[in-house]
């Protein structure tokens, strides 16, 4: 099976802008809210653009109070104004930010369901090309990724962009030559800035791949403890972990120095305007007789001014990690999908045909080129051949987790590429090498999604698979809960994931491996408890241990992904061919 | 987490002091600031009264002023230079220092913290106290003298001004804690219901065939859905509470200038007073930016905190397996190893894995081990190469305790292939060439045809120069075990150990493995465990082990005849007349 693992793939602006606008068009059931919050963002913003300028009008009171005016009636009553003001805004900036909460959580919750319905409806073929890992990522970190940076970048932009103009109007309303001042120092103080800015990414990427790289080689050597020290190779990898490791040293030691570095820049342009605007305002109150309330107004301004501006570049970084986070999740969410025809069959007998059926997990490989056979209700089917032969492929096949290339697979006569997916599943049970067992009672392991099955029938079934009175020696009996705590070993899962084999209790049986990885002793137990699973149900069995096949009605010898001999145990030995090798190569040294 | 400090170097603390005067410096010239502007607005008042205004002192002042703007800037920038060298050397040396004792471990400490967790501590946890150091060495030292200084500096202009910025501090104060109150317990439950949903959905992928099998894709979407409504509805209780915290901030900084300027309407009565308000309404925020640092120190440190308990858990743990002083000089490719009386038991168990196993593998034999999962089969030879200690009584290898040997010298005479194929990045070639083997090319190539992988290794790329990529991901589980066997034969040892190696190999190769080993290293002990009866049918000696104790010893025939256990294992995988 050819794994093709998904590569990173290189942001471009061509995907920032496609999947911005597939991120828009998906909050568009979040569109009202969405407008809310800009209205109040935006009210709330002139609040705080307003204030200073009152501020500046009760120190223009005050300076006229020193003059002798009684003044204290004008000021108190501005006083009352700009605290409604700042109450408001408060709150305005309060609601601004519960709203976009709601929206983003509203967003990544349907993200989230998304995905997981999404895992529902892609064919199989998609796991086999991607990591599990890739796609719990995808559900967990990108997600989350997406849901703090757009509620923290979309809202920060908007009321950011909104200030910025905002504080520049009013700039210029106060005073045009005070407002050029602070433009022009702040444009200078950023230019200064951008020198340690433009380096910065260069470092914080470096620093991350080095991280990376610590942490693959601690994870390698770590999960190869054993081979390391044996084999006294402890010196040579700490001397490599040294070298990685100084490496990030020096990496950490740069990116965290700028980063550090950045805020007091930023405080330092702030500063620089601050006091352009003292010195500039001096002169021009004492050449042109300017109330002293325009320094005070505008000393808030240039706060209000260079702040934005950081923030607005702040949110536009964040925003590109959106874009990655969003492009990521979308193109998990585009996967194609399967189609699902419409007819169902009842009241199956269980007799199997395989006419000509041709397949391959991608089109240039083809793994079964032409397998033909019939199967007659209620036999057992065994199905050997060497690793690669297409054993597990062919169950897949019968499963319909795959599509076949061409041919048929006909149960009682129908084209199971004519039923539902569900109508298909619903005829068989399935035990694999992989035990499947989730966190949660046993009870709720056995009956699984069968709500209408009793618990007498479990009792019964486990009873019949040999299973109860392991159940009963454990604390809490069937509602003992099966977690990282409990030490179920392999033979124990497998007995359970038969036992609910029985009570789905379907027409058809397909065993791949299922005794695979368990001691022969446990083995022989596995083995009656699935002779008890299989009676009077068409089985389909895959074993490499030729031994647990030898009664079956029919052994079909895969090489290749072809029939290449077929029989019963003892006609296969006799004729001396493939099986008869097989078989015998487990036992002699010849 | 002062335990961890512990390890700043002297080159450190003088930096740190460096570090120290430079704040104080830095605070000094911020302060300084509002002084030179108290001056000019003094100089402006001039003009209401009718006095000339001088610009020159204006344009001084201001220049005053612009100074210690970029003193304080480049007190700051030599500041971050040495505090994140500080950090990064810090967290550089700690890393190593841990990574080297996790080397020394063994399997006993390795299983006690897990491999995932050892993993997490000594990159992640490490991480965390560095950015905690370098936040907090800048807010540490900061805050406190920030603070002092600028109350010190409005203490005696006005008790009117300095109640109200106290109100605004408390204000400060009580709004935070109220909303770490709040958040914080949902945070850590935000960790858990994470999980949740890890877990719920790499469940949904590994029995996805399963789930597809019983038709149960709707149960596990409403499985999900439930553990997606309880995160969502944790995110927003914190949202909305976090969501406090800006405009809050906002509206006492905001509430504090307007404060001071209506109180300033009552107190203000000459120019200097007005100057005072302008100079203190810069003090009071400078104030309240103190506390604000302060505060963050305390939310940061209890991460941190809790990475440091990790960090040091790992640090203080006395390593179990002690090396001894013996040096076998005389690596002579054989060896005889005797078990007398062994006893295991993991470190805190009750019950013993092992008990009193005693026999004896002499010069060139092969011993195999079989037995049920659990019979212990595997802690046995582990024993061999301390990978544990037994417990009561000794292993002796040429006459010797292996507890004596210097651990080197014992890896030395030990070829060791684990239960699964272990490989290292790198290519081929340093795989096989890997820690002392010292093999060269012809050894290298000889070692892969015995271990039967010269079919696929000459059908990579660049031959045994071929890249492996992190864990070996681009070969296969068998090619792997190959690789691995290889390993253990380019290292000539005197004894080998198979630790149940041979289960990932299909019949045939199995078969041709073992007899070109024979051949190959015939004057080697070698250790084999196994699952098939196939596999270890040939051996010279058979130990059965049933629930850590020996049923029976001998060869295949002896063995089928007097040992119920080896008969019924043996049946389960033959039919009678083969045997």
């Amino acid at each position: 099976m050819a794994r093709k693992f998904s590569v990173k793939q290189k942001e471009t602006k061509g995907t920032f802008k496609s999947s911005m606008g597939k991120l828009f068009r998906y909050c568009r059931f979040q569109m009202w809210p969405l407008i809310l919050s800009v209205i109040f963002g935006t009210i709330g913003v002139a609040c705080q653009i307003v204030g200073p300028n009152l501020i500046g009008d009760v120190t223009d009171y005050i300076q006229e109070g020193l003059m002798g005016a009684d003044v204290l009636k004008q000021i108190s009553d501005l006083c009352f104004i700009l605290v409604a003001i700042y109450v408001s805004m408060a709150i305005l900036q309060y609601l601004q930010h519960f709203i976009m909460n709601n929206v983003t959580q509203n967003v990544v919750k349907r993200f989230r369901t998304d995905i997981s319905k999404k895992i529902n409806r892609l064919p199989l073929n998609y796991f086999d090309t991607h990591l599990h890992g890739d796609v719990l990522s995808r559900v967990t970190n990108d997600v989350d990724t997406l849901g703090q940076s757009m509620n923290e970048s979309i809202a920060n932009l908007l009321s950011n962009v909104i200030l910025f103009i905002g504080v520049l109007i009013m700039m210029f309303v106060t005073q045009w030559i005070m407002a050029l001042t602070v433009i022009v120092t702040t444009i200078l103080g950023f230019a200064f800035a951008s020198i340690f800015l433009l380096r910065a990414q260069k470092y914080f990427d470096q620093n991350q791949k080095n991280l990376a790289d610590i942490n693959a080689h601690v994870e390698e050597v770590y999960s190869g403890h054993n081979v390391v020290q044996l084999f006294n190779a402890k010196e040579t990898q700490s001397q490599e972990f040294g070298k990685i490791n100084r490496k990030l040293f020096f990496s950490g030691w740069k990116s965290q120095f700028i980063s550090g570095v950045m805020m007091p820049v930023m405080s330092f342009v702030g500063n620089l305007g601050y006091v352009a605007v003292c010195v500039v305002g001096a002169v021009l109150i004492a050449k042109q007789g300017l109330g002293y309330g325009v320094i005070a107004s505008f000393m808030i301004y240039v706060r209000l001014f260079s702040n934005p501006l950081s923030q607005i570049a702040q949110s536009l970084t964040r925003l590109q990690s959106t874009s990655a986070a969003a492009n990521r999740v979308f193109e998990f969410l585009e996967s194609s999908e399967f189609e699902n025809p419409v007819l169902k069959v009842e009241d199956v007998k269980g007799n199997v045909q395989f006419d000509h059926v041709q397949f391959g997990y991608n089109q240039d490989k083809i793994i079964i080129k032409d397998f033909s056979a019939k199967v007659k209700a209620g036999q057992k089917v065994a199905i050997v051949g060497p690793t690669g032969a297409g054993k597990t492929t062919l169950v897949n096949l019968l499963m319909r987790f795959y599509e076949i290339n061409s041919g048929d697979i006909r149960i009682d006569g129908i084209p199971t590429r004519f039923m539902t997916r569900e109508n298909v599943h619903a005829l068989f049970g399935m035990v694999l090498q992989d035990t499947w067992l989730f966190e949660g009672t046993i009870k709720e392991n056995l009956r699984y999604n069968n709500e209408n099955v009793t618990d007498e029938q479990i009792y019964n079934a486990c009873k019949q698979v040999g299973v109860d009175h392991f159940i009963q020696t454990l604390s809490k009996g069937y509602d003992t809960v099966i977690d990282d705590a409990i030490n179920l070993s392999a033979g124990q899962k497998q007995l359970l994931t038969i036992a609910r084999t029985m009570i789905q209790d379907r027409p058809m049986l397909i065993l791949d491996e299922a005794t695979s990885s368990v001691d022969t002793r446990t083995e022989i137990l596995l083995q009656k408890a699935m002779d008890k699973v299989m009676e009077g149900r068409t089985s389909f069995i895959i074993a490499h241990r030729l031994s647990t096949i030898k009664n079956a009605d029919m052994i079909l010898v895969l090489k290749d992904g072809d029939i290449i001999e077929n029989g019963t145990h003892n006609q296969l030995l006799k004729k001396g061919g493939f099986y008869a090798e097989l078989y015998n190569s487990q036992f002699e040294e010849k | 987490m002062f335990k961890l400090l512990k390890n700043l170097k002297w080159q450190d603390y003088v930096f740190l002091l460096v570090v120290i005067g430079l704040v104080v410096l830095q605070v000094w010239l911020d302060l300084r600031m509002p002084e030179y502007l108290g001056s000019i607005i003094g100089e402006l008042q001039k003009s209401q009264f009718g006095l000339e205004v001088d610009i020159n002192t204006i344009l001084i002042n201001g220049g005053y002023m612009l100074a210690c703007a970029v003193g304080s800037l480049g007190a700051m920038i030599i500041n971050g230079f040495l505090i994140s060298n500080i950090s990064s050397r810090f967290a550089f040396n700690i890393r190593q220092k841990v990574y080297d004792k996790v080397q020394g471990f063994s399997l006993a400490e390795i299983s006690r913290f897990s491999t995932a967790s050892l993993i997490t501590r000594t990159t992640n946890d490490i991480t965390q106290v560095q950015m905690v150091i370098v936040m907090g060495m800048q807010a540490i030292f900061k805050a406190p003298i920030l603070a002092v200084w600028s109350i010190l500096k409005i203490l005696n202009i006005s008790t009117a001004w300095s109640a109200a910025v106290g109100v605004a501090v408390l204000t400060l104060i009580v709004m935070i804690a109220i909303i770490v109150v709040l958040a914080m317990p949902m945070f850590k439950k935000i960790q858990t219901l994470t999980d949740d949903i890890n877990r719920v959905t790499r469940e949904h992928l590994t029995g996805i065939r399963v789930i597809r099998a019983s038709n149960a894709e709707e149960y596990q979407e409403e499985k999900f859905s439930k553990y997606n409504n309880n995160l969502t509805k944790a995110y927003l209780f914190t949202g909305r509470v976090m969501s406090i915290l800006g405009p809050g901030m906002t509206l006492i900084m905001s509430g504090l200038s307007l404060a001071i300027y209506w109180i300033g309407a009552y107190v203000v009565k000459t120019p200097t007073d007005f100057a005072n308000m302008m100079t203190f309404t810069t003090y009071a925020m400078n104030v309240l930016m103190a506390f604000m640092l302060l505060i963050m120190i305390f939310i940061l440190m209890p991460r941190a905190i809790v990475s440091a308990k990790r960090i040091n858990e790992v640090l203080d743990t006395e390593n179990m397996i002690v090396s001894g002083e013996y040096v076998d000089e005389n690596l002579n490719s054989t060896a005889s190893v005797v078990f007398k009386n062994v006893s295991f038991k993991y470190p805190d168990a009750e019950e013993y894995v092992l008990e009193n196993i005693s026999f004896e593998a002499h010069e060139g034999e092969t011993v195999a081990f079989i037995g049920s999962t659990g019979s212990g089969k595997s802690t046995l030879i582990n024993l061999i190469p301390r990978l544990y200690d037994c417990t009561e009584g000794e292993i002796l290898i040429d006459g010797v305790n292996v507890k004596d040997y210097k651990l080197d010298n014992l890896n030395k005479k030990i070829g060791y292939v684990p239960q699964r194929g272990v490989l290292f990045s790198g290519t081929v070639k340093s795989n096989i060439d890997f820690g002392d083997n010292n093999a060269d090319d012809e050894t290298i190539k000889k070692s892969i045809s015995v271990a039967q992988a010269t079919n696929f290794v000459s059908r990579m790329s660049d031959g045994i120069d071929s890249k492996i990529s992190q864990g070996g991901t681009n070969v296969s589980g068998g090619q792997k075990q190959r690789l691995s066997i290889a390993r253990a034969i380019a290292r000539k040892p005197e004894i080998f150990i198979f630790d149940d190696s041979f289960s990932a190999l299909d019949y045939k190769t199995d078969r041709k493995l073992r007899t070109a080993l024979s051949k190959h290293t015939n004057k080697a002990t070698k250790f084999i465990v196994a699952q098939r009866i196939g596999t270890i049918k040939d051996a010279d000696k058979i130990i059965v082990l049933d629930n850590g104790k020996v049923v029976g010893i001998g060869k295949h025939d002896e063995l089928l005849k007097k040992c119920s256990v080896y008969k019924e294992i043996a049946l389960s995988q033959l039919s009678k007349e083969e045997l």
